[in-house]
């Protein structure tokens, strides 16, 4: 099948998706073995019905308010502004949020839909930790026990967030199957399901996985997209010109771009890991820029993989972009053309980290200086009143041995 | 006659149960990875299931997964897969073979393709794990058009108004999954077993072959008192890995011993 094809020309709105069968288009669906397939509907049941629950919406907004701290604030950042010459740079301050990045929106979100439904535990994958880390935390504030599944690569090279889940009281389990990274944590998680249907949960961490995972988390996000809204309305009186986040599932991206998608003066470029460089094989973790579409996790979606369609694990510096797929939706505004996606190397990332350490006083998380080493290829080109927010996912505290071992230093 | 309803109907006639056996194609290699399906008929195997591996086996517990990888490391692919159902019936025209596996390398191959050369290579069917009814338009229902079974997956969470779709369009037999969790990792109750599988038969004239969790001639002969067929596949995958050298190949032991299990295991069903 054509993917192209298969996408609707003339769209009256890109906010509709999903259909009822959880497709953008050609991407998305419920691939998934029987034994999971009840658990999914029943999800879908659930959410459904908190989605139209005053009470539901009331309940999220006040833990979000007191207890995650939003609106986490958009940041003028004036120093690298300054320093790039071009459009005007501003941060959406997710790293700001209560465990250190935009993961909490989502997992707040999906632990009150357990409670609703009468789960008992919690399950998440997790890559980089922030994920898990912020599972772990809500599952403390929420007194359920949990189980978080990462690969033992990962573990190894994200130690302090895998002691932060374990002070959370999380039982962090290392995956060593496959190659022992987010892809293999996300296939052991999903196994723990299918051995634990009655009482347990799964808290995915980004905007993939068999419907309605992909939009559910889109929605829990797209808080994000919703407060920027406001905020530069409030800031400039207009809305942002350009919109720039860093893909790894693409949740963040997600929830920044969809309250945009339908503003067609706002252009948006998701950044893909580009590791060691698209050119070398299986060095990258860019699914968009150097993928094929494939099925992986329940959905359809563009994904990394050989010829006979086996995954590869491809590379990134960042654990949290380290993921052969990408959320379905993405795909499709792929397709569709509504959203640009590029791509940045370990390299131009590691140069951004520490740009922004120096002038804008922000240690970032590997995975948005991704997204800041494209802005500062981009700002440079447009005009001083070209309003560009910058998701700013995440903060840097996990990443600094990371960052050390590469940059050759010692802590 | 289509091979699968023939040695059902064969079987039936006899008051006999169907002995099922799974192995990963081209798992340890793909040489010996044939010598053992060639073998697998004459050791009592009365359908074979063949796995065509993948890299991320949601579905099948460590034991498949690292048989998948095996296969892999050592140059499986799909036309490989394929070509052994060929260099099969070369000398079997009988003992029905489904292929089984994820949906993802023959949504690559691509599927119309795929379809095609397995129905020529001699496939009688097909499990695709992660295709759901749903999606039955872009795999189930060309693969029925082109004469291959779609077998279907049903387990003990898919209630009275889900085995309705389960059912729908399945074909060739229905594989109940006898646990709640991956392969190989927890053993059936034979009640609850007996219970499903009575109520799918209730639903659907095809026979009922249940899986996931054999591994002794004790529960291969009490789950055969319940069932049409019983499935055989950790405890196969398992020998074969316990046969290799340390460097994970095989060794002459390797055919010999899982054609051995495949002896004992089908042994009861045999002596009706
Ligand atoms: C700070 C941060 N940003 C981004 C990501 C990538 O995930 P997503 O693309 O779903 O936002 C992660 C994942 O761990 C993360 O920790």
């Amino acid at each position: 099948m054509d993917p192209i094809a298969e996408t609707p020309l003339h769209l009256n709105s890109y906010r509709t998706g999903p259909d009822d069968s959880g497709h953008f288009g050609l991407y998305g669906g419920r691939f998934v073995a029987e034994t999971l397939m009840p658990l999914i509907l029943e999800l879908e049941a659930a959410y459904e019905a908190a989605k139209v629950d005053p009470s539901f919406h009331a309940e999220l907004a006040d833990l979000n308010a007191h207890y995650a701290g939003r609106p986490s604030p958009l940041y003028f950042a004036e120093r690298l502004t300054q320093h790039l010459g071009g459009a005007k740079v501003y941060f959406k301050r997710e790293e700001l949020n209560h465990t250190g990045s935009h993961k909490v929106n989502n997992c707040l979100g999906q632990i009150l839909l357990a409670k609703r439904m009468g789960k008992k535990r919690i399950i998440a994958e997790t890559g980089a930790g922030q994920h898990g880390v912020a599972t772990a935390t809500v599952a403390a504030r929420f007194g359920l026990p949990c189980v978080i599944y990462m690969g033992a690569t990962d573990i190894e090279r994200q130690k302090p967030n895998v002691f932060r889940m374990r002070l959370l009281g999380a039982e962090v389990r290392p995956v060593i199957s496959g190659t022992g990274t987010l892809k293999d944590a996300m296939n052991e998680a999903l196994r723990d399901w299918v051995s634990n249907v009655e009482d347990t949960f799964y808290i995915i961490g980004t905007v993939a996985g068999p419907h309605p995972y992909p939009a559910m988390v889109r929605d829990f996000q797209a808080v994000i997209g919703q407060e920027t809204r406001e905020q530069m309305l409030a800031a400039e009186g207009r809305l942002p010109d350009t919109l720039v986040a860093a893909i790894g599932g693409g949740s963040n991206a997600m929830g920044i771009f969809h309250p945009f998608l339908d503003d067609a003066s706002v252009k948006m470029f998701g950044v893909e890991a580009g590791g060691k460089g698209l050119d070398v094989p299986n060095g990258h973790c860019a699914s968009l820029n150097g993928g094929r579409p494939g099925v992986l996790h329940g959905n359809r979606t563009y994904l990394l993989q050989d010829g006979d369609g086996q995954i590869l694990e491809g590379h990134s510096i960042s654990a949290g972009l380290d993921y052969p797929g990408i959320g379905p939706e993405h795909s499709w505004l792929r397709d569709t053309g509504r959203v640009t996606y590029v791509s940045a190397t370990d390299r131009e990332a590691l140069d951004a980290f520490q740009l922004c350490t120096r002038i804008e006083g922000i240690i970032p998380a590997l995975e948005p200086a991704h997204a800041l080493a494209y802005v500062t290829k981009l700002a440079p080109t447009l005009p001083p009143d070209n309003l560009l927010v910058m998701n700013m996912s995440g903060r840097g505290d996990k990443d600094i041995f990371a960052v050390a071992a590469h940059l050759g230093m010692d802590i | 006659m289509h091979r699968l309803a023939k040695v059902f109907e064969e079987l039936a006639a006899q008051d006999r149960k169907a002995f099922v056996t799974f192995i990963t194609a081209g798992d340890p290699d793909p040489a010996t990875s044939l010598e053992i399906l060639k073998g697998l008929p004459a050791a009592g195997a009365d359908v074979i299931e063949l796995g065509m591996p993948f890299s991320d086996p949601m579905a099948d517990g460590p034991a498949i997964q690292r048989a998948s990888l095996r296969a892999l490391h050592a140059g499986q692919d799909m036309h490989k897969t394929l070509a052994m159902v060929r260099a099969f019936r070369e000398t079997n025209e009988t003992t029905p073979i489904v292929l089984m596996g994820y949906y993802n390398p023959i949504y690559v191959y691509p599927v119309e393709s795929f379809i095609a050369e397995a129905a020529e290579a001699g496939v009688d069917g097909l499990i695709v794990v992660d295709v759901p009814p749903e999606a039955d338009d872009e795999l189930c229902v060309p693969a029925l058009k082109a004469g291959l079974s779609f077998i279907r997956l049903t387990t003990p969470t898919t209630d009275d108004h889900r085995l309705g779709a389960v059912l729908t369009n399945t074909s060739g037999f229905v594989y109940y999954v006898s646990i709640t969790g991956v392969t190989g990792t927890r053993a059936p109750d034979l009640e609850a077993v007996a219970k499903n599988v009575a109520r799918i038969k209730a639903r659907t004239a095809l026979p009922v072959a249940v899986g996931f969790g054999v591994r002794t001639p004790e529960q291969a002969r009490s789950i055969a008192s319940v069932a049409d067929g019983v499935v055989v596949g950790s405890a196969l995958v398992d020998t074969i890995a316990q046969s290799l050298d340390d460097k994970g190949r095989a060794t002459e032991l390797t055919a010999s011993s899982v054609l051995a299990v495949v002896e004992k295991l089908s042994a009861p069903l045999k002596a009706a």
